[in-house]
């Protein structure tokens, strides 16, 4: 059977006489109120006529569309599935885009939209799709890319080169110098230099060294070391390699969260095949210089990425945090110095040994170089993982590359850092992100998880969800972090049930800072940030909340009350159907009520409402 | 008689980590327990810490230490699938308090309880790193995302039909 | 299998790798590359491959490989799919249930169109 005569697409097969040349099959029209002002319609209604004139109105379809956003160039036009631009349209034009492009296949150089920034002519309105442009990848290189079970891929796109450099053309002070010189800081929070923290633990004496991989990621709303492991287990066994030779270690552990089990496969993979080819394990490249590691797996315990804690978990304990110092670089893992990187730290390592440190170090900003892989989630268009230069502004990454916030709501503000960050509300949307910025504002890089919230989520309620997890969370061992986040979320509790006091602010805001002052690891010291960050920025929300019994987002159950406006309501029935309190009552054909007394608050009826009737009122 | 068998079972697997995990040997105390909860069906019973506690020449408390310490272990016997709800805010705002609902309606227990026939425990657990496509719950170790209340229903009445062809 | 131990050796495992990769002097007319990062096999990527798999054996394609990758950043979308036919440009499309993944393959591998209501993407990530 030959296969290959059916798998090739029209552009090569010579088509019929009604069939266009090109792929295309629609046609979009920006019907924008700047391109109908600029000739739209004459525009649509010539081309119709030239379809229609080599017959092919039923081939391709032509739609209107709502303004493209770039007025400037209008009228505008995209040609799909090819993601062809057009810009600035005649009505004269008409005839040469459908005998060119569409007959013939050929794009129309001189009407092509061109990038008013770059000036740079655009042929698939895809290729400058903002969510692909605006992202450097370095620590996500492979991702998506490669066949994450085959190492063949992995050096097919220069994978173990570093290893090899590094081990047959570098002495382990050359390697500290280039990652020092990179100016790589550690990616899981808190931007420690990279390569300080390796000269740090190669200085300190002693045979037996580790180096450790901290893979517990838990912050809500990242998942980019996952996606790393199980998109490029690869990139980081190099790294680890490199990181023993460098610092002077032979073993190693990955530490990773047992909710992560096909990382562990695919990393597990990796291990065996990497040996297979003596890149890992005894002599690698006949170097003389060994390096095994093993995988240690965690239970379900957040506080285990604090680093402390997970060297307590990988020897086998409870997970709860040592006292600093000793730091880990002098005594960690079994007591030994040891080398503690997060996955995306070392998946940025084989790049800057391959392609040097300068280049790195011309990404990103003076303070913060290279860059940083975010995870966008929560109310925003484009969900998923990017990784952009540092210092990147707040707009760039909503509105360009997560394509702004869905059903044209406003953006309200976005949680970086997770539970141990803050938020940062609208009024920043013009900073960089970089680690000093978000400090400055209250909140800080963290792992890079972004959960993003309209208008319609309430701050309060955000603060009490954080504050729950936290209290979840706590390992127990010291005081302050145990009791305290538990009575203030208590007190939120109490705020967003309507019974908020006078003065409860000023409680939180007291008890969150003896939190901060006096708890011993990190989690604990930052559990508070949330509400003493949205306290900061939205306190008239917590006040409404307090004094009016108010819940300005409609969110807090309590503080609101569903009701029917009599003059939309037809009775059709369709919300009493749904109500599972049978709440709602009411003659068919005439306004419904609902009986606040029963109502649970559960909205069921707003979504099934096509009159938009039913709307949310608060106070209740 | 099948206890005893399970017991014999616990050694082996001991003996299977520790040469596979061959770096030190004071640390594969969390590995084992994981690979002997397997074998029990979602918790580890007092026999067989004890079994652990003496191949590993570790203290039993210590057992009990970390058994009690980390969320996914479990001392009481649990259902056959644990279903494990995201409780984290990306999966909050994309409407896991449906989700939750649904659940509850759906298995009649809430958090920690476990259904009268045995099925299923429910549990919740933290962010699961999935929050592209919130909301998500894990059953066993199998993901299930953009869930919706009608999915939640049909995967539970999936995993009910598989539980009872089962036993 | 050899261990590698020079520059010479890396660079002839990553040339041998790269004309695999790009279908060169392979009997391979494309392929077909599921992202199975545990997202996307949370969205439905597993029942997709198998969609895909099946419905190439049904139409009897076997000139077609069919491979895994890891998440390609694209959450909103999953689960995705890559198709890459010989010398065209890669074609990413989203939200590829079992049923679109089936239209997918009678679409564009067998018909030669491109399914442009689920296209994501043109071009390499």
């Amino acid at each position: 059977m030959n296969t290959g005569e059916k798998t090739s697409i029209p552009n090569e097969v010579v088509a019929p006489q009604v069939e266009a040349r090109a792929a295309t099959n629609t046609i979009l029209l920006c019907a924008g109120g700047a391109c109908i002002s600029s000739g739209e319609e004459s525009c649509l209604t010539s081309l119709r006529a030239t379809l229609e004139k080599y017959a092919l109105q039923d081939v391709v379809k032509v739609v209107e569309t709502g303004c493209m956003g770039m007025c400037d160039a209008g009228p505008l036009m995209i040609l799909y599935p090819e993601g062809v631009f057009y810009q600035k349209l005649k009505p004269s034009d008409m005839e040469l885009i459908v005998s060119e492009h569409l007959l013939k296949g050929r794009i129309v150089e001189s009407k092509l939209f061109e990038n008013p920034n770059t000036k740079v002519k655009i042929t698939s309105a895809y290729d400058d799709h903002p969510f692909f442009t605006k992202q450097v990848k370095i620590a996500t290189r492979n991702m998506g890319i490669i066949d994450p079970m085959s190492i063949e891929e992995y050096i097919a796109h220069d994978g173990y080169f570093s290893l090899q450099k590094v081990l047959q053309e570098m002495t382990p002070e050359q390697v500290i110098d280039t990652i020092k010189r990179s100016g790589l800081r550690g990616r899981g929070g808190a931007g420690f230099p990279t390569g300080l923290k390796w000269e740090l633990a190669r200085k300190v004496p002693g045979n037996e060294k580790y180096v450790l991989c901290n893979a517990d990621e838990g912050d809500p709303g990242a998942f980019m070391d996952r996606s790393i492991l199980e998109g490029d287990p690869h990139s980081v066994l190099e790294a680890m390699v490199i990181a023993g030779y460098a610092i002077g270690a032979q073993k190693g552990y990955i530490y990773i969260r047992a909710e992560y089990p096909l990382a562990i496969e695919r990393l597990n993979e990796g291990i065996k095949q990497a040996k297979a080819y003596g890149l890992f394990g005894e002599n690698i490249m006949g170097s003389g210089f060994s390096f095994d590691l093993e995988i240690r797996m965690g239970a379900g315990a957040f506080v285990c990425g604090e680093e402390t804690a997970l060297i307590e978990s990988v020897e086998g304990k409870r997970g709860q945090p040592r006292v600093k110092p000793p730091f880990p670089a002098q005594k960690g893992v079994w007591n030994k110095p040891t080398l503690n990187n997060n996955v995306e730290t070392y998946a940025n390592i084989p790049t800057i040994i391959l392609k040097g440190p300068e280049w790195f170090a011309s990404i990103g900003t003076e303070k913060s170089k290279g860059t940083k892989v975010f995870c966008l989630a929560g109310k925003i268009k484009n969900t998923g993982l990017v990784e952009v230069p540092i210092g990147i502004t707040l707009r760039e990454i909503v509105y360009d590359i997560g394509g702004g916030i869905p059903n044209n709501k406003a953006f309200k503000a976005v949680q970086t850092g997770g539970p141990s960050g803050g938020c940062i509300p609208a009024q920043y949307l013009d900073m960089p992100i970089d680690y000093e910025s978000l400090k400055t504002i209250g909140t800080m890089m963290g792992s890079g998880g972004m959960v993003f919230m309209d208008e319609d989520t309430c701050m309060v309620d955000v603060a009490k969800f954080f504050l729950e997890f936290s209290v979840d969370e706590s390992c127990g061992k010291c005081t302050p972090c145990r009791e305290g986040n538990r009575v203030m979320h208590e007190i939120l509790e109490r705020i967003t049930s309507g019974e908020g006091e006078e003065g409860d602010i000023e409680k939180l805001e007291t008890l969150g800072q003896s939190i901060i002052d006096s708890s011993l690891c990190g989690l604990g010291q930052s559990s508070p940030q949330p509400v003493l960050s949205t306290i900061r920025y939205f306190r008239d929300e917590y006040e409404a909340h307090i004094k009016e019994k108010r819940c300005p987002a409609k969110v807090c159950r309590p503080l609101i009350r569903y009701q029917i406006d009599e003059s939309k309501c037809v009775g059709c029935t369709a919300c009493a159907k749904v109500c599972p309190v049978s709440a709602i009552s009411g003659e068919i054909k005439k306004p419904h009520t609902i009986d606040p007394e029963i109502c649970t608050r559960c909205g069921s009826c707003i979504g099934v409402c096509r009159f938009g009737a039913i709307s949310r009122v608060t106070p209740a | 008689m099948v206890v005893d068998q399970t017991l014999e079972k616990v050694k082996d697997i001991i003996e299977a980590v520790k040469k596979e995990q061959s770096l030190e040997e004071g640390d594969i105390l969390i590995n084992c327990l994981h690979k002997v909860q397997d074998v029990y069906q979602n918790f580890v019973p007092s026999e067989a810490a004890e079994i652990v506690a003496e191949s590993l020449n570790v203290p039993l408390s210590k057992v009990y230490e970390v058994l009690t310490f980390y969320t996914m272990f479990s001392t009481k016997t649990r259902g056959t699938f644990i279903i494990r709800v995201c409780n984290s805010l990306p999966c909050h705002v994309t409407g896991g308090a449906k989700i939750i609902e649904t659940l509850f309606e759906e298995l009649k227990v809430g958090f920690g309880g476990t259904t009268e026939d045995g099925l299923f425990t429910l549990e919740k657990t933290g962010c699961l790193g999935l929050c592209g496509v919130g909301p998500v719950i894990m059953i066993n170790d199998q993901f299930y995302g953009n869930l919706t209340p009608e999915r939640v229903v049909e995967i539970i009445a999936g995993y009910r039909k598989k539980g009872r062809a089962g036993t | 299998m050899a261990k590698v131990k020079s520059l010479e050796e890396l660079m002839k495992i990553k040339e041998k790798s790269l004309k695999d990769l790009q279908m060169r002097d392979t009997e391979k007319k494309g392929k077909i590359v599921v992202a199975m990062g545990t997202c996307g096999i949370a969205a439905g990527a597993k029942d997709t491959l198998q969609a895909i798999v099946s419905e190439l054996a049904e139409n009897k394609i076997d000139d077609l490989s069919v491979v895994q990758s890891g998440c390609m950043g694209l959450c909103e979308v999953e689960p995705t799919v890559e198709v890459h036919m010989e010398g065209q440009s890669p074609i990413i499309y989203g939200h590829v249930t079992p049923e679109q993944a089936k239209r997918i393959v009678q679409q564009h591998i067998l018909g030669g169109k491109v399914v442009s209501d689920l296209m994501v993407r043109k071009g390499e990530i």
